[in-house]
């Protein structure tokens, strides 16, 4: 198998040093070029079809989309990666865009960085929920985060009581950040690139995101080595959290009009995305860039449906499938390399 | 504390007392509760969870779970109402409806037990994959026109009085999933699979064929419960019982089963989802509405996960006093 091969000498001690150059590296590589593949043939056939999907409209629409389920994914991946799930995020994003919503309604004058602040408060506080009760209870994440899922939802019906903001009643700074841009790039797909950069960077040279990685593939090992598993599953709740609640706001920003189901079922795309851009469910590997493909994949699915007349209602299912079929090809991967290192070892 | 003493003060004896003093206090202190009015839309209410909520009993004893069954009772409901939009008719509808549920959940056993997939993500993905083909078998339309001897058989009661016609079959139902989960061989298996399943194998015990077919008879009764829930709203829609796995996994840990497996008891689980079914019915009552009812449900949810950990954390700082000789 070609995975021996590139394996270069020593790769046992490169192996757990930095998973990233050596068998995994090249199986995480495959799986990043494989989206970036099926991202130009389905760009390719949908503009063959339709000249009008690579307008400048629509491209700036996908970006725009892409940017706020990124965000939700790179938060998404942090969880995943330390062996957890956080399914709350729709719902952290539906109550901050709707507290944010009400907060630049009823102050008008408020900068724009006080709504980002805003949103990004109440969702580590969501996140933090979370954490708190995942650490401190010794209960499973599924559980805790799909209680909240349905809690938190239930407190932006309670608070919005069927009331809707409109966009004509948000101030028009709030509103041009979600459709301004700075040199031709929005402002939202520089915010996604910049929590992306940042992420990446994290969890791939510094201490803690090496520590969440330790923790995913072992948590015993993981308590064994020193690494402080509760307080860092917090901290990966909190920054799902905050990343929700930023997302809450873009969300309002681009939309303008909010109301309390707003993200309703957004957890699933969220999930897609993080698990189709290779971030393994069984936690420890993957990268913020895959799950940032994820989305951006996602996101191209649902336009491209619009733009080739499909019905649009595929798209949830095309979701469910895609969940499917990235952790079964993860499955696959993962028995092969397993395979292959066996075969390695019993040559030396 | 000795052994009669431990068994009664067991979680899901303490849930059957809250559930009944619940009761309790709803007929009394809940204006309408006490109505047999009430008592039958109460009963109707529970019985898509209590449905659901059996073969999720054994899932979760087994230290899986499915999260697709609310997806499998909506994807039901939809194909029930485009085969009765198509002129087929309903006495062949209902048994196709409930093989395909069966249909539906042998996939999720096929990725579970055959591909060794963990359940959580895959029955994350049948639930978006069901319902979105729900949506596009039937769109967000509704059918509606089902023959009315069925709708109010579901919708009836046993000779005019409170109890509903359709808790014959739930209790029919209820009786065998005890028998098998407490009383035989399977049972026995469903329980080691879930303490430990290599022990288990080593034991004999084809810990992925009974997985397979648990999933199995999990989508065949989300199956009937969709057809149930279609005729007793009289109403096929694509997002039918959104949600309802919320629900149906909370009364089932309510209920004190045990989310790592290995441990519950279908007694306890009825007596979480009437429950659940209770405090939800009387704090509709009160007027709180749907969407703030699901925040009463996620809590439950929650703390019947967190409170036997704080229990059991107490109790183990404070075994030292406790130790006596007769132990």
């Amino acid at each position: 198998m070609n995975a021996t091969k590139l394996a270069p000498p020593g790769a046992d001690v490169q192996l757990t040093a930095s998973p990233r150059r050596s068998v995994f590296g090249a199986v995480f590589k495959a799986r990043e070029s494989g989206i970036v593949l099926a991202l130009v043939v389905l760009v390719a056939v949908t503009a063959t079809q339709n000249s009008r999907f690579l307008s400048g409209q629509s491209i700036r629409d996908i970006l725009l989309g892409t940017a706020i389920l990124a965000v939700l994914a790179v938060g998404q991946a942090v969880v995943v990666i330390t062996r957890n799930i956080d399914l709350s995020v729709g719902s952290v994003l539906g109550l901050s865009a709707f507290a944010v919503g009400s907060l630049m309604r009823d102050n008008p004058g408020l900068p724009v960085i006080v709504a980002v602040l805003a949103g990004l408060g109440l969702g580590a506080v969501c996140g933090l929920v979370n954490g708190a009760t995942v650490r401190f209870g010794q209960v499973p994440a599924l559980v805790v985060t799909l209680g909240t899922l349905y809690a938190f939802r239930g407190v932006s019906y309670f608070w919005a009581g069927g009331q809707q903001i409109n966009a004509d009643k948000l101030p028009a700074s709030f509103l041009d950040f979600g459709t301004s841009s700075l040199l031709g790039v929005p402002w939202l797909v520089l915010i996604a690139v910049l929590v992306l950069v940042v992420a990446g960077v994290v969890l791939r040279n510094y201490r803690f995101g090496r520590e969440l990685y330790a923790m995913g593939s072992s948590p015993q090992a993981a308590k064994l080595a020193g690494i402080k598993v509760g307080r860092n599953t917090s901290a990966a709740f909190l920054v799902s959290g905050a990343l929700a609640g930023l997302a809450g706001v873009l969300f309002a920003a681009r939309f303008g009009t909010v109301d309390a189901a707003a993200g309703t079922g957004l957890e699933l795309n969220v999930v897609a995305a993080v698990v189709v851009g290779g971030v393994a469910v069984f936690g420890g590997s993957g990268t913020v860039w895959g799950a940032g493909l994820g989305a951006l994949l996602l996101t191209v699915i649902g336009s491209s449906l619009a733009v080739l007349d499909i019905n649009q209602f595929w798209q949830q299912a095309i979701v469910g499938a895609l969940i499917l079929l990235a952790i079964g090809a993860d499955r696959l991967v993962a028995v092969r390399v397993a395979k292959a290192l066996k075969k390695r070892d019993s040559h030396v | 504390m000795s052994e009669r003493l431990r068994r009664f003060a067991s979680w899901d004896t303490a849930v059957i007392l809250v559930t009944v003093v619940v009761l309790v206090i709803a007929s009394f202190g809940v204006e309408n509760f006490g109505t047999s009015r009430n008592f039958t839309f109460l009963l109707l209410d529970l019985l898509p969870i209590a449905l659901v909520a059996l073969p999720m009993t054994f899932v979760i004893v087994t230290g899986e779970i499915d999260l697709s069954v609310a997806s499998t009772l909506g994807l039901t409901s939809a194909v029930m109402g485009s085969l009765w939009d198509k002129g087929m008719t309903i006495e062949s509808i209902i048994p196709l409806c409930i093989v395909l549920g069966a249909v539906l959940g042998a996939l999720n056993g096929f990725f579970v037990t055959v591909l060794k997939l963990p359940s959580l993500a895959v029955t994350i993905g049948t639930l978006a994959l069901y319902r979105g083909l729900a949506f596009v078998v039937l769109g967000d339309g509704a059918v509606a026109d089902f023959p009315r001897e069925y709708t109010s058989w579901v919708t009836g009661t046993l000779g005019d009085g409170p109890i509903p016609n359709v808790l014959v079959p739930l209790i029919v139902l209820a009786l065998v999933f005890g028998v098998v989960l407490h009383a035989t061989p399977v049972g026995r298996g469903v329980f080691a699979a879930g303490a430990g399943e290599q022990a288990a194998r080593f034991a004999g015990i084809r810990t992925g064929r009974v997985k397979f077919w648990l999933y199995v008879v999990s989508g065949a009764v989300a199956g009937l419960a969709g057809v149930l829930w279609t005729l007793r709203y009289s109403s096929a829609r694509a997002d039918n019982g959104f949600g309802v796995e919320l629900a149906v996994v909370a009364a089932v840990l309510l209920g004190g089963v045990s989310i790592f497996g290995g441990k519950g008891t279908l007694p306890g689980v009825l007596a979480g989802v009437v429950l659940l079914a209770t405090l939800q019915n009387a704090l509709r009552l009160q007027d709180v509405s749907n969407e703030a009812l699901n925040i009463v449900t996620g809590v439950l949810l929650i703390v019947s996960v967190l409170l036997p950990n704080i229990v059991s954390a107490a109790l183990r700082r404070r075994r030292p006093r406790a130790v006596s000789p007769e132990r």
